[in-house]
């Protein structure tokens, strides 16, 4: 197993975060896609850690750990109050800032 | 209390910011016992810092009392600094005094007005200005008098503003002030350029004494600059050809502003700032020339439009641009303590004039045209006989003030040499008696031309008005006394005045023994008896001879009813085309094409490209994230392809 093996899943794992994120209307799917892009970035700084030999990727996946922890805890609030006020979970029906 | 200079404008202007500020929840009497009493306390200091400057001998008559330093810039100071010397202290007193019994007079006058605190507010104000214009002791201060009482006049003029006509003459009368503040300010421009100082002392002192620096000859043009343009600041404050226009239109004032600011002090005012620069004027032949022929040119046209005028305040009014010439012949020939004399006088005869005036109008439940008045003596005893008063002071008539002020000045004009301006001065006088005659046999004698309706309602003026008419009676009567001329005994005024006019270039005088003005005195007073014959003639004897005479001359009378058309030609030459150019070029192309077109221009810029803008921010998440993945993917192919980064 070769470093760009690795690097290779990761940037598949991010493509079909970000697709999905664009596609993904719903507000859930696109939180599971914003994690899965997160998590494809930690896939590499994981797999460039060890290729390297270097400690700081790894440190780098707990900041990115715990600031995923904190955004998906933000993120399901407004959810959820987003359906509370609007009653969907539609991420294109909350356009109220637009131009 | 020559310490306490400073108390003297300081009460008016206290009374003016109570009254101003906290006047409209006062009650009437609460606002007229500020104002007076503001002015009254005035007065008092004023007398006590008189008789403290008697008390020193006449060579040290002038005390300065430094408050503090207004503006410090380089060589330039202007401080401060009030001046107490015979010159400054005669005009307080006259307008402490005369201001404080126009006061008085105000509470009866005004009673059922609207805005009674207003009324009051700006008098004290005015006062405050006034005095800060008299008392200052450099020229930029005496500016700030200056503008003051121009703006009050202004205020008070339009004090009626829902009346057309009266906010119309206070914009002319401050417009037309302008145009003189012009050559003021320019004036005191050169003085500060040439002389590197902005107070009198400084000033006249180098001038009477630097005759190296300014000898006569060589400095001339420069005096002469100065003091012209100077002259122009005082003919458009004191109503001189040909800046007069103002002063008749400025009747549109309730009267006990037209009595304070328009005939006894505020208009007086150039008269006082030709005075006090006497060491300039006086160095200046030219102007003192043009001082004089535009002082008695304004004095006999003045007085030719005051014969037929039919509004008893615009007769007045027409009274006093001719008194206000007649001031200006006496500076013009060199005679600077008889103008300042029959300033004084006047201030006292014509006020009176106006407040009997004011009386006659408030009898008559506010009409003014002199051809519905008549017989009025018997319902309002006390205002005739005052304004008999008055108008025998004015005409001339010996023992009256208006006489030895007014012969002072005529014999000034014929000793000096000025033999035509004598007569011109001395047909005035005569045209002068005939029309204040006119004016007192109209509304006092003869039958009453008036509806039965105000028959009924004429009534004498309560005592708060009659008093102050009573006090300037008195004052007319004996003000000339201080001032007798050398044949009658020591000129005491004269002499008083002296230490404030040294500095200037006196002429010699040639010797004239005491009989021959004793002769020229019997002949201006017999010109006003004549004067006052033909008034009573035309009006008394045969009442309808004056219609006949007008009818007769119907060309001359109408000439001199429209005021010479002066007001017509300004409107033709000056005022319709500065409104013409104003209205299509200043304000439909400069202003709304221009300006406004480039303020509208650029929000319409704006809107337009942010109309192209907005469908970016289209409030969708998914979009804004795909314009997020396109940004980064073109960051790393320029990274890339262009800066090598693989």
């Amino acid at each position: 197993m070769e470093l760009s093996h690795y690097l290779i899943l990761s940037m598949l794992l991010f493509l079909v975060g970000a697709v999905g994120f664009i596609i993904k209307k719903n507000i859930i799917s696109v939180f599971l896609c914003l994690e899965l892009m997160l998590n494809a970035v930690n896939l590499s700084f994981v797999a460039f850690a060890r290729h390297l030999d270097q400690v700081h990727g790894q440190i780098f996946v707990f900041l990115v750990m715990v600031v995923a922890a904190a955004e998906a805890a933000v993120g399901l609030a407004i959810t959820i109050v987003l359906f509370r006020n609007r009653n969907t979970l539609n991420i294109d029906d909350a356009d109220s800032m637009k131009g | 209390m020559t310490d306490s200079l400073w108390l003297i404008p300081l009460f008016p202007l206290a009374g003016a910011a109570i009254n101003g500020l906290a006047g409209r929840r006062l009650p009437k009497s609460a606002i007229s016992i500020i104002a007076c009493g503001a002015s009254g306390l005035s007065f008092i200091v004023a007398l006590l810092s008189f008789f403290d400057l008697l008390k020193l001998a006449p060579e040290q008559r002038q005390v300065l009392k430094f408050c503090f330093t207004w503006i410090a810039s380089g060589d330039f100071v202007a401080t401060v600094e009030f001046l107490l010397d015979p010159l400054s202290a005669i005009m307080i007193l006259v307008v402490t005094g005369v201001g404080f019994i126009i006061h008085l007079y105000s509470i009866g006058y005004m009673h059922a007005e609207d805005g009674y605190y207003r009324f009051f507010s700006y008098l004290n104000l005015f006062l405050f200005s006034m005095l800060i214009l008299v008392m200052a002791s450099n020229f930029l201060l005496m500016f700030v008098g200056w503008e003051g009482v121009g703006l009050c006049s202004y205020l008070l003029i339009g004090y009626y503003f829902d009346r057309r006509s009266a906010g119309d003459a206070g914009k002319k009368a401050f417009i037309v002030n302008r145009i003189g503040d012009i050559g003021f300010v320019l004036g005191i421009f050169l003085i500060f350029m040439t002389f590197h100082s902005m107070n009198f002392g400084d000033v006249f002192r180098q001038i009477a004494e630097g005759a190296v620096r300014f000898p006569l000859e060589a400095s001339a043009g420069i005096l002469t600059a100065i003091s012209l343009l100077l002259f122009v600041g005082a003919t458009g404050k004191s109503a001189q050809i040909p800046l007069y226009v103002w002063l008749p239109d400025a009747m549109e004032g309730p009267t006990p502003v037209s009595a304070l600011i328009h005939a006894a002090t505020m208009v007086t005012a150039g008269v006082y700032m030709v005075v006090r620069c006497s060491p300039i004027f006086s160095r200046a032949p030219l102007t003192l020339n043009v001082v004089m022929i535009i002082g008695i040119l304004t004095a006999l046209m003045a007085a030719t439009i005051g014969l037929v005028q039919r509004d008893i305040k615009r007769v007045l009014a027409y009274s006093t641009v001719s008194q206000l010439g007649y001031m200006f012949v006496a500076a013009g020939v060199g005679a600077f303590s008889a103008s300042i004399f029959h300033l004084m006088t006047h201030a006292f005869f014509k006020a009176l004039l106006f407040l009997g005036a004011g009386s006659v109008i408030h009898a008559m439940g506010g009409e003014q045209d002199l051809m519905r008045m008549g017989g009025l003596r018997k319902h309002t005893p006390i205002t005739f006989w005052t304004m008999l008063i008055a108008a025998l002071a004015i005409s001339g008539i010996f023992p009256l003030a208006g006489f030895f002020s007014k012969d002072e000045i005529l014999w000034s004009a014929w000793s000096r040499g000025h033999q035509v301006v004598w007569i011109a001065a001395f047909v005035t006088a005569g045209l002068t008696a005939f029309y204040m005659f006119r004016l007192i046999f109209l509304a006092f004698c003869g039958s009453a031309r008036h509806s039965a309706e105000t028959s009924r309602h004429v009534h004498e003026s309560p005592a708060s008005m009659t008093g102050p008419l009573v006090v300037l009676g008195i004052l007319s009567i004996v003000g000339g006394f201080v001032g007798l001329p050398a044949w009658l005994g020591a000129n005491r005024f004269f002499h008083f005045l002296e230490p404030s006019l040294a500095l200037a270039r006196h002429p010699e005088a040639e010797e004239f023994s005491h009989s021959a003005e004793l002769v020229f005195a019997a002949l201006s007073i017999a010109v006003a008896l004549i004067g006052i014959y033909f008034a009573y003639r035309l009006y008394i004897r045969r009442p309808d001879a004056a219609a006949a005479l007008a009818q007769r001359w119907s060309s001359i009378h109408r000439l001199l009813f429209r005021k010479y058309y002066v007001d017509e030609l300004y409107d033709a030459a000056i005022v319709n085309p500065t409104l013409r150019f104003s209205t299509s070029i200043l304000w439909k192309r400069a202003d709304a094409g221009v300006i406004d077109g480039a303020v509208n221009g650029t929000g319409k810029a704006v809107q337009g490209l942010a109309s192209i803008l907005r469908n970016v921010q289209n409030g969708l998440i998914r979009s804004y994230a795909a314009w997020i993945l396109l940004g980064v993917v073109a960051m790393l192919l320029y990274f890339y392809f262009f800066r090598g980064i693989a």
